[in-house]
């Protein structure tokens, strides 16, 4: 069993599995219900002067039958009673001393925050979060967002919590930014103590056709929200990436926040260098109990892989994380289609044809009828094999059966450029494989050719090439 | 201009059929998206080549699934005008969904009926007028017959803008469709609301209680040379004859009673009402005999299907057989009914029945199965007549009108023919399919084609 606890900019918690600042941590019974079923910590939803909610307030967007792909949402801090939260904070901390409660912050002038990181450690908080995120409602008052766009006032608020606060001070980082860096390095300016990002996006759901208002509809208008769930996961992972190898913002903890629904996702996060992951969506449409499998598979996970820590995990992914100007130009997979797993639905056949680079071929074809289906490369080698799919032979019934060979599609090798897509659409796992060849070629990145004299690609501008060659004499 | 379409008389309630419920339920919109949602939308897809009239299957799944059900039901209807009743009575399990790549990947197929019942059932709900028939040819054709293949036959033709008149010998239009679905597939009233709707879809006449005959004798019938000197071309859907009989000894007689006729009645006869019949033997090995005998099972009859050959030489669809042996109807392979036993006043009390061994008799391996009602189930004759009564018009050994397969075309050129008494009896579906072969051709030559 490795060893799950962590410390967070000297926050301590049992395990990484924090909730992000949300409904799910919007009162204390649901903070400990969620504490009893494992959640290492809490950070609880953003403290400030009670606000007044609209109704509705939440928007989903689903893909096929698959529910909340993404979440957004038009609601602000919490519309409790300061009073009330800080008391129920307080019993949370009696009862759940070794867990983690991070109190989320936004107010508006230097007083304020001072009143409210006071009152907040009074209560007993771990920890604050400055939500300088939130991308509805709050920004258009000069707090939330509005402030991670802005590093100048970003660097200023941080500072007076930093000067204010006795505990650790985390800044919550908006993505709704052009370079996610400019507010990271505000954060490291202002003396602040860990980061955690992302917030949520600024988005529009979808439209109601029918009454033609924006969604989710409060009354007859919408209005922007903030953007969440699995759909995120990538600008997340992409922004941590961003600030993980920034060499002097990376010595800053990092809560990872986006889109993560499980014990991988939460890997992902560390491995890219966070060390602590938030969750709300997923929490949202499935409950604290997820929390289960997420220590399960993260305890089993870092014991295949050797490793005792959250720490030996930690930032692992990190360094590969490189510019394309330095990836390996001589690197070469081509794609392998597995004739027993495939079921024939040919989607991988489509998909390179119309979106790729028309290397997947269908059998028995004669050339011609190749060349008139848009290939304009006919493989020299054909496998010589029985290729009926598995699903492609009417074996149920009186379906009329396929000819041989007529239903597993095969790849061009030596078109095929290794664009995965053919993969990425095969609905059947570990049916298309990526497998390396060599490509014949040096290892050598576009900046080693830049370096050498050799960024020059035939066939381009001749505005370009005369340039070209007045600088080399 | 939209003619009205022909009156298409009601079916009085009080019948059996409507104490089944139906076994495939119509979908609701959730259950639908979430099943087209299913869909992988293949590519050149399995289901398509295994569809007799190659219903774009996979492009009208993914309409239901984006909610453009109109278009899904374009997509369907195009292909197969009767999509709606096909999506209830097609044995989709040896079909298209038999076909579907998910079988072998250990998943429930594709429910492609289910969801063509939906989409064309929705679409026509909220718009009757999907398609709009071309303007008039003044060309006018003949149709002998009701069922699906005329019925899908006319409508296609009427699109084109050509004058269609149904002559059908029944009180009720849609043949098999109406009359011999089980009723736990579909209903009398469901099969002539799609009838209604494929007939207003142009200028369609339907003249019910006609016969066409060689040589006229009465007003209610109408001779085949009249039909071929009033109309531009004639087209037979003549279906099948009456049930095929056993000829053993006893069959003459009450309780003996052909599977077909009995089907129809149990759908349309108010009048029918099993009483004192316990015990049913059904003989024969093929849909038709499953068909009934799985329907009187589920009135809570004791019914027995008697085949002379093994289990697997049934003709039977195995999904069918499985189906109504979990509701109770029990299956006797390897058994020739040899004798139908009648007590001292001519009520039948069983079936004298001999093993078998490859559909031969054994001697002396005789049985006596007790039954209140024995139901012949062994095929049914053909129309020979009224085909014969258009000269040039052949029949080939097994009295199947003969015609081009590419063209539908009998040998009379304004004859063609489509449908059961052509291929001898196969699914609606064929019949749509022949249907649509016959019309791409009649309508070249009433255009001054061929």
């Amino acid at each position: 069993m490795a060893d799950l606890s962590i410390n967070f900019a000297g926050i301590k918690s049992p395990n990484p599995f924090w909730l992000a600042s949300a409904p799910p941590t919007n009162t204390g019974d649901q903070v400990m219900r969620a504490f009893d079923a494992g959640w290492g910590g809490a950070v609880w939803k953003t403290l400030g002067n009670p606000i007044v909610n609209v109704s509705s307030r939440f928007g989903g967007i689903d893909y096929g039958n698959t529910r909340m792909m993404g979440l957004n949402n038009i609601e602000l801090i919490t519309d409790r009673p300061l009073e009330v939260n800080l008391r129920e904070i307080r019993e949370v901390k009696r009862r759940y001393p070794n867990h983690a409660v991070i109190t989320s912050l936004m107010v508006e002038t230097k007083e304020e925050w001072k009143e409210i990181i006071q009152r907040a450690e009074e209560a007993g908080s771990d920890g604050h979060e400055l939500n300088f995120g939130c991308p509805h409602g709050m920004c258009e008052r000069g707090m939330g967002s509005a402030v991670s766009s802005e590093p100048k006032v970003l660097r200023e608020i941080a500072r007076w919590a930093v000067e204010f606060a006795t505990k650790p001070v985390i800044v919550k980082l908006s993505p709704n930014v052009t370079d996610i860096v400019e507010p990271g390095e505000a954060v490291l300016e202002s003396g602040a103590h860990g980061i955690s990002l992302i917030n949520t996006i600024k988005s529009i759901m979808a439209i109601d056709l029918d009454r033609m208002v924006p969604l989710p509809r409060v009354g007859d208008a919408s209005t922007n929200g903030g953007y969440c769930g699995p759909a995120v996961k990538p600008v997340a992972l992409h922004m941590v990436g961003e600030l993980t190898r920034h060499p002097a913002i990376a010595k800053l903890p990092i809560s990872g926040i986006g889109g993560i629904s499980n014990w991988r996702d939460a890997a992902e996060f560390i491995a890219l260098g966070c060390t602590s992951v938030q969750v709300c969506t997923a929490v949202m449409h499935y409950g604290y109990r997820i929390v289960e499998d997420m220590i399960e598979g993260l305890n089993d996970f870092l014991d295949s892989k050797g490793m005792k820590s959250i720490l030996d995990l930690r930032g692992r992914a990190a360094p590969q994380y490189k510019n394309w100007g330095e990836l390996d130009l001589g690197y070469r997979v081509v794609a392998d289609i597995s004739v027993d797993k495939c079921i024939g639905c040919q989607l991988c056949y489509t998909a390179c044809m119309d979106g790729a680079h028309q290397c997947i071929h269908l059998p028995g074809r004669t050339e011609e009828e190749a060349r008139k289906a848009g290939h304009t490369h006919i493989p020299k080698l054909i496998p010589d094999r029985a290729v009926v799919a598995k699903g492609g032979a009417a074996v149920h019934g009186g379906g009329a059966p396929h000819a041989p060979g007529s239903r597993v599609p095969f790849v061009d090798e030596e078109e095929c450029i290794g664009c995965n897509l053919c993969q990425l659409v095969c609905p059947v796992s570990g049916c298309i494989t990526m497998k390396e060849v060599p490509s014949g070629k040096p290892h050598e990145s576009w900046n080693d050719r830049v370096n050498r004299g050799a960024d020059y690609v035939p066939g381009g501008l001749h505005v370009t090439e005369m340039e070209r060659a007045k600088r080399s004499t | 201009m939209k003619h009205n379409s022909p009156h298409i008389p009601d079916v009085e309630g009080d019948r059996l059929e409507v104490l089944y419920e139906d076994k495939k339920p119509p979908y609701d919109d959730a259950e639908a998206i979430a099943e087209a949602n299913r869909c992988l939308y293949c590519v050149d897809a399995p289901c398509i080549k295994a569809c007799p009239t190659a219903i774009d299957i996979p492009t009208f799944i993914r309409k239901i699934g984006t909610g453009n059900v109109k278009g899904a039901a374009r997509t369907i209807l195009t292909q197969n005008l009767l999509g709606k009743s096909c999506g209830q009575v097609c044995p989709v399990e040896v079909l298209c969904a038999g076909a579907c790549v998910y079988n072998d990947w250990s998943r429930d197929p594709i429910k492609i009926g289910r969801l063509q019942r939906y989409a064309v059932e929705k679409a026509i709900a909220e718009d009757p007028q999907l398609f709009a028939p071309k303007p008039s040819t003044g060309k006018r054709i003949a149709l002998v017959g009701a069922g699906p293949a005329s019925i899908a036959a006319a409508g296609w033709l009427a699109l084109e803008g050509h004058a269609a008149a149904i002559y059908e010998k029944k009180f009720l239009p849609g043949g098999l469709n109406t009359l011999g679905i089980a009723p736990y597939k579909m209903k009398v009233e469901e099969a002539l609301q799609e009838v209604t709707w494929v007939l207003s879809l142009g200028n369609v006449e339907l003249y019910e209680g006609v016969e066409i005959v060689a040589v006229s004798g009465s007003p209610d019938e109408v001779s085949a040379s009249a039909l071929l000197d009033q109309y531009d071309a004639v087209f037979l859907g003549l279906g099948l004859g009456p049930d095929s009989r056993l000829k053993i000894p006893g069959e003459d007689g009450g309780g003996v009673v052909g599977a077909t006729h009995l089907i129809e009645r149990l759908k349309a006869d108010p009048t029918l009402r099993f009483k004192g019949v316990d015990r049913v033997v059904v003989v024969g090995g093929g849909n038709t005999a499953v068909d009934i005998a799985h329907e009187l099972a589920l009135l809570g009859i004791d019914t027995t299907m008697v085949y002379r050959g093994g289990d697997h030489e049934m003709s039977a669809y195995e999904h069918e057989l499985a189906s109504g042996k979990v509701d109770g109807m029990k299956v006797l392979c390897e058994r020739q009914p040899v004798a139908v036993l009648r007590d001292n006043v001519g009520k039948v009390i069983g079936v004298r029945v001999v093993r078998t061994e490859d559909k031969k008799p054994v001697p002396g391996a005789e049985e006596d199965l007790k039954a209140d009602m024995v139901v012949v189930a062994v095929g049914q004759s053909r129309m020979t007549e009224v085909a014969r009564s258009f000269p040039g018009v052949e029949l080939d050994m097994r009295g199947r009108v003969i015609v081009d397969p590419k063209t539908g075309r009998t040998g009379n050129p304004k004859v063609w023919s489509a449908g059961d008494c052509v291929n001898g009896g196969k699914e609606v579906v064929n019949a749509v399919a022949e249907a649509k072969i016959a019309v791409t051709s009649m309508h070249a030559f009433l255009t001054g084609g061929a």
